[in-house]
């Protein structure tokens, strides 16, 4: 509770800040909106920033879901096949580097205006952390323990299955929980490459229209997605992987 | 209910009155620093359904020695034969091996920690497995503590559940590495009770390594005393004991004593 606290208190402050500077005279209110101008266009605008949350929704969770398959897939084959793993590796790290914001037109022209390439590139950035924690959590085993299902003659797929994906588990998690904020801010360059709608279209066609609250309010809403994308993994992280819980004072 | 785990059958075993045979057994690790002998040419004979007990000082090869047994290791020379089986592989089906940790799985409860030695057999289902393990709890007392997670059981409980992983692998040959090595002295004298009344209603061929002398004499028919690196024998007492014992009356025998002395000075080179 008490860490809710002062996370509050760091926030209250961080608003009266920026409230405050964007009081000063000679600031551009078309640059800074003050969080009363903020919370004015939240409600203004509420229908319109839920309709196009909902788009962007749409697409975090079904780029992460698919991001989820591939990169947990591809680890445990890089994971049980060396030399998949020595090949593919740097062209995972690779797939890294690559600016997204290059390539998000490249995916337009390729899958067409639809919610294609928003999937693709909100997959493409969470693909990175989700696969490489996976195969440290799958690599992360005891070899002591993996001598043991050795010894108990274990095929390779009961040690994958009974030991090695269970360890892997909560480092599923940690990529996860990269992967949930990462995820928005690929949505929204999806939908800056060409998009009708969502909350990333609507926020740069917010500053082409000097309309500097509903930016605002667009981030806001954003930043507040992934926050709970966040929590949401966290919670799910305390249901699937109880034993790993940590204690909190 | 008495539920007898049943072993293999294996043909040689019935035969041979001899369960293991080490001869001439020879390993060494390749470090940075060169060639580091860990076993030159250690010979043990075991009987069926006899404990040996294996001591020496820590680094002496005693580990690497119970997994050339096991089979999870190949020997640079010499050769292991267990329950007749003589390669590795084959090894492997009769020896079940008892690592030092208890490397239980924290996702897993007591019940189902044992029961993985059933389920790494093919054809058993995790709930056919725990059916299976649940009469052995039964029988060592471990009944209330089915459910419980490896971290809600102590030291000595984990070491406990561990012991049935072992004892469920169903061979004939268990191979015990310092199970107790991690646990107080207390819960240690504790386990050592409980390891000879299991091994007294569940009989096996069974090599055990340790580095306290007091606790070999105590479970062992036979111990036998490795030179400091590279492993040899150096000693071999027999223990005139009947199992399991009452450690009062064996301990403060000058019989006991004796050995105890002997096994010190063998140590000690």
């Amino acid at each position: 509770m008490r860490r809710w606290m002062s996370a509050f208190v760091l926030l209250a402050v961080f608003v009266l800040i920026w409230q405050a500077v964007a009081s000063i005279h000679g600031v551009d209110n078309l640059t800074l909106a003050s969080p009363l101008e903020t919370w004015h266009s939240l409600k203004v605008d509420r229908a319109l920033l839920i309709s196009n949350m909902w788009v962007t929704l749409e697409e975090v969770l079904l780029g992460l879901g698919i991001a989820v398959v591939a990169g947990a897939g591809s680890a445990i084959l890089m994971h049980l096949y060396r030399p998949l793993r020595d090949a593919a590796y740097p062209l995972l790290v690779a797939s890294q580097a690559i600016p997204i914001v290059v390539l998000a037109p490249l995916f337009v022209l390729a899958f067409d205006y639809g919610i294609g390439p928003k999937l693709a590139i909100v997959a493409l950035i969470c693909f990175f952390p989700i696969t490489v924690n996976v195969l440290d959590g799958l690599r992360s085993v005891d070899p002591e323990l993996l001598k043991l299902m050795r010894s108990l003659r274990a095929s390779r797929v009961a040690t994958l299955v009974k030991v090695e994906l269970p360890a892997a588990l909560p480092f599923l998690f940690s990529g996860l929980r990269v992967a949930a904020t990462v995820s928005v801010i690929g949505a929204v360059f999806g939908e800056w490459a060409g998009a009708d709608k969502g909350l990333g279209r609507l926020v740069l066609l917010g500053n082409n229209q000097l309309e500097t609250p509903r930016v605002y309010a667009g981030v806001v809403i954003l930043t507040l997605m992934a926050l709970a994308l966040f929590a949401l993994v966290t919670l799910a992280e305390r249901v699937a992987v109880p034993w790993n819980r940590k204690e909190t004072a | 209910m008495q539920t007898r785990i049943e072993a293999p059958a294996q043909e040689p075993l019935s035969l041979a009155k001899t369960a293991v045979t080490v001869a001439g057994l020879r390993r060494a690790y390749r470090t940075r620093r060169g060639v580091l002998p860990a076993l030159e040419g250690v010979d043990l004979q075991i009987r069926e359904r006899e404990v040996l007990a294996v001591v020496g000082p820590s680094g002496c090869g005693k580990s690497t020695l119970l997994e050339l047994i096991a089979g999870l290791q190949e020997p640079d020379g010499g050769s292991v034969t267990a329950a007749g089986a003589h390669e590795a592989k084959q090894r492997l089906d009769v020896c079940a091996y008892m690592p030092q940790r208890d490397l239980l799985l924290p996702w897993r409860d007591a019940l189902a920690n044992a029961a993985l030695a059933l389920e790494c057999r093919r054809g058993v289902s995790k709930a056919e497995a725990r059916r299976q393990a649940a009469p052995l709890f039964e029988r060592f007392g471990l009944a209330e503590f089915e459910r419980s997670y490896p971290n809600e059981l102590s030291g000595g409980m984990r070491q406990r559940v561990a012991f049935l992983r072992t004892l469920l692998a169903g061979r004939p040959v268990l191979l015990l590495d310092e199970p107790f090595a991690s646990l107080d002295s207390i819960t240690r004298g504790q386990m050592q009770e409980w390891l000879a009344e299991a091994l007294a209603s569940e009989p096996r061929t069974v090599v055990l390594v340790t580095h306290d002398t007091e606790e070999a004499l105590f479970l062992a028919d036979r111990v036998a005393v490795l030179s400091p690196r590279p492993g040899r024998v150096v000693e071999e007492l027999n223990v005139p004991f009947a199992r399991p014992r009452n450690r009062r009356d064996t301990v403060t025998d000058p019989v006991f004593a004796g050995l105890k002395q002997r096994a010190l000075e063998a140590l000690e080179g």
